[in-house]
């Protein structure tokens, strides 16, 4: 039954929606969990997905949404996935809206928010650790990975994008450090004859 | 100006918003400034910093929950769902096109390849944004406490027994609330 597919991207998202707090980033760490739980997407299908959203327009919970409701439904799923994620910001902010003075200095939204924000930090962490993994460990944890040519060029790739990102005079836009790495591993698997998975 | 007028209007300045932003809601706030204070007078800056502010400590990302509040305080509800469609209607349609591309060519080497570097890329990109939310937040020992003890539940206790990312969430949000409530009142006494 599709009715049954599109409530449940529907959801999912809503939830991955209503628990995030700290902006799109924070997201990942739960959306990793339910993409992977549910077998919506692959783990590097998830980093890749990540660099989609960082070079396309618009918020990371949006992108990742409508990716993975297409991905699964076609239009219908980005459409159901996408209100998901949106609804529970939309209608918190609607019943804040009318007393946020109130709840701004609330000493209950200020306490949960001490636990929160670095929550938030943590499973940033967390996410980087398992993007890290997939990235630099596509097959695990084996020696094996230490013979073969993939391994040190997405090492030599990681390094120059953390110099480009961290080179703070140079001023480059995260899009085009993007398409510089693409442009290197495009170089770098045609050189290296790098085998394709 | 009546109602569906400024609804409309809305609709343009955020789907011009959404439209231009990259790297999500932080990137999007001054444009908002720009677009909602200083052009249009909807607001002033006053309110932006209370925005700012609501949108962190509500659910949700910050660019949906800033779109839906201006939108509310322009024009109660249809402003909020003009501003909020605006917002998130370029995401979604980019992303579409991007997925339907993709779609067809992702098996060519060169996708492949590309990817293999961009993978490598976007860990960079994800630190740096780490390392600038981390600067940002409160440097107390509850703070360190709640980062050690998600990441360890996360990456470490994960790994034995399975763990629900909502459960961590949640048991953070209490634990901040407890250590909150203990600070404030011994800082009374």
């Amino acid at each position: 039954m599709i009715i049954f597919k599109l409530l449940e991207l529907f959801w999912a998202f809503f939830k991955i929606g209503a628990f995030t707090f700290g902006g799109g980033l924070a997201m990942l760490k739960l959306a990793q969990d339910v993409v992977l739980e549910k077998g919506w997407l692959q783990p590097d299908q998830i980093v890749n997905f990540v660099a989609l959203s960082e070079s396309t327009p618009g918020p990371f919970a949006i992108n990742m949404a409508t990716y993975v409701g297409a991905d699964e439904q076609g239009f219908k799923g980005a459409l159901f996935a996408t209100l998901g994620v949106v609804l529970p910001s939309f209608i918190v902010i609607l019943i804040v809206a009318h007393f946020y003075k109130q709840f701004q200095n609330s000493h209950i939204v200020k306490g949960l928010m001490t636990g929160l924000k670095p929550t938030a930090i943590g499973l940033i962490a967390s996410a980087v650790i398992s993007m890290g993994i997939t990235v630099f460990f596509p097959d695990g944890f084996t020696t094996q990975i230490f013979s073969t040519q993939q391994f040190y060029i997405s090492i030599a790739i990681f390094a120059i994008s953390l110099f480009l990102v961290f080179f703070k005079k140079l001023k480059i836009p995260p899009v085009l450090i993007i398409c510089i790495s693409a442009v290197l591993g495009i170089a770098a698997g045609y050189i290296f004859d790098i085998p394709l998975a | 100006m009546n109602k569906l007028k400024k609804a409309l209007k809305l609709f343009i300045v955020f789907f011009k918003i959404g439209a231009f932003t990259f790297g999500g809601g932080y990137a999007m706030i001054p444009l908002i400034q720009h677009e909602v204070c200083d052009k249009n007078k909807w607001i002033t800056e006053e309110d932006i910093l209370d925005i700012v502010a609501i949108a962190e400590s509500t659910p949700g990302p910050i660019a949906i929950n800033s779109a839906t509040f201006v939108g509310y305080k322009i024009c109660g509800i249809l402003g909020s769902t003009a501003a909020t469609l605006g917002v998130v209607v370029p995401s979604f349609l980019t992303m579409l096109c991007i997925f339907f591309l993709l779609d067809k060519f992702q098996e060519q080497p060169v996708v492949q390849y590309a990817f293999l570097g961009i993978r490598a890329c976007v860990l960079a990109l994800v630190i740096k944004a780490l390392i600038s939310m981390y600067k940002k937040c409160a440097k107390t020992w509850v703070s360190y406490t709640v980062i050690a003890f998600s990441v360890i539940m996360s990456v470490v206790i994960s790994e034995f027994v399975e763990i629900n990312t909502f459960y961590i969430i949640l048991s953070c949000a209490v634990f901040g609330l407890i250590s909150y409530s203990i600070l404030r009142r011994r800082a009374k006494k």
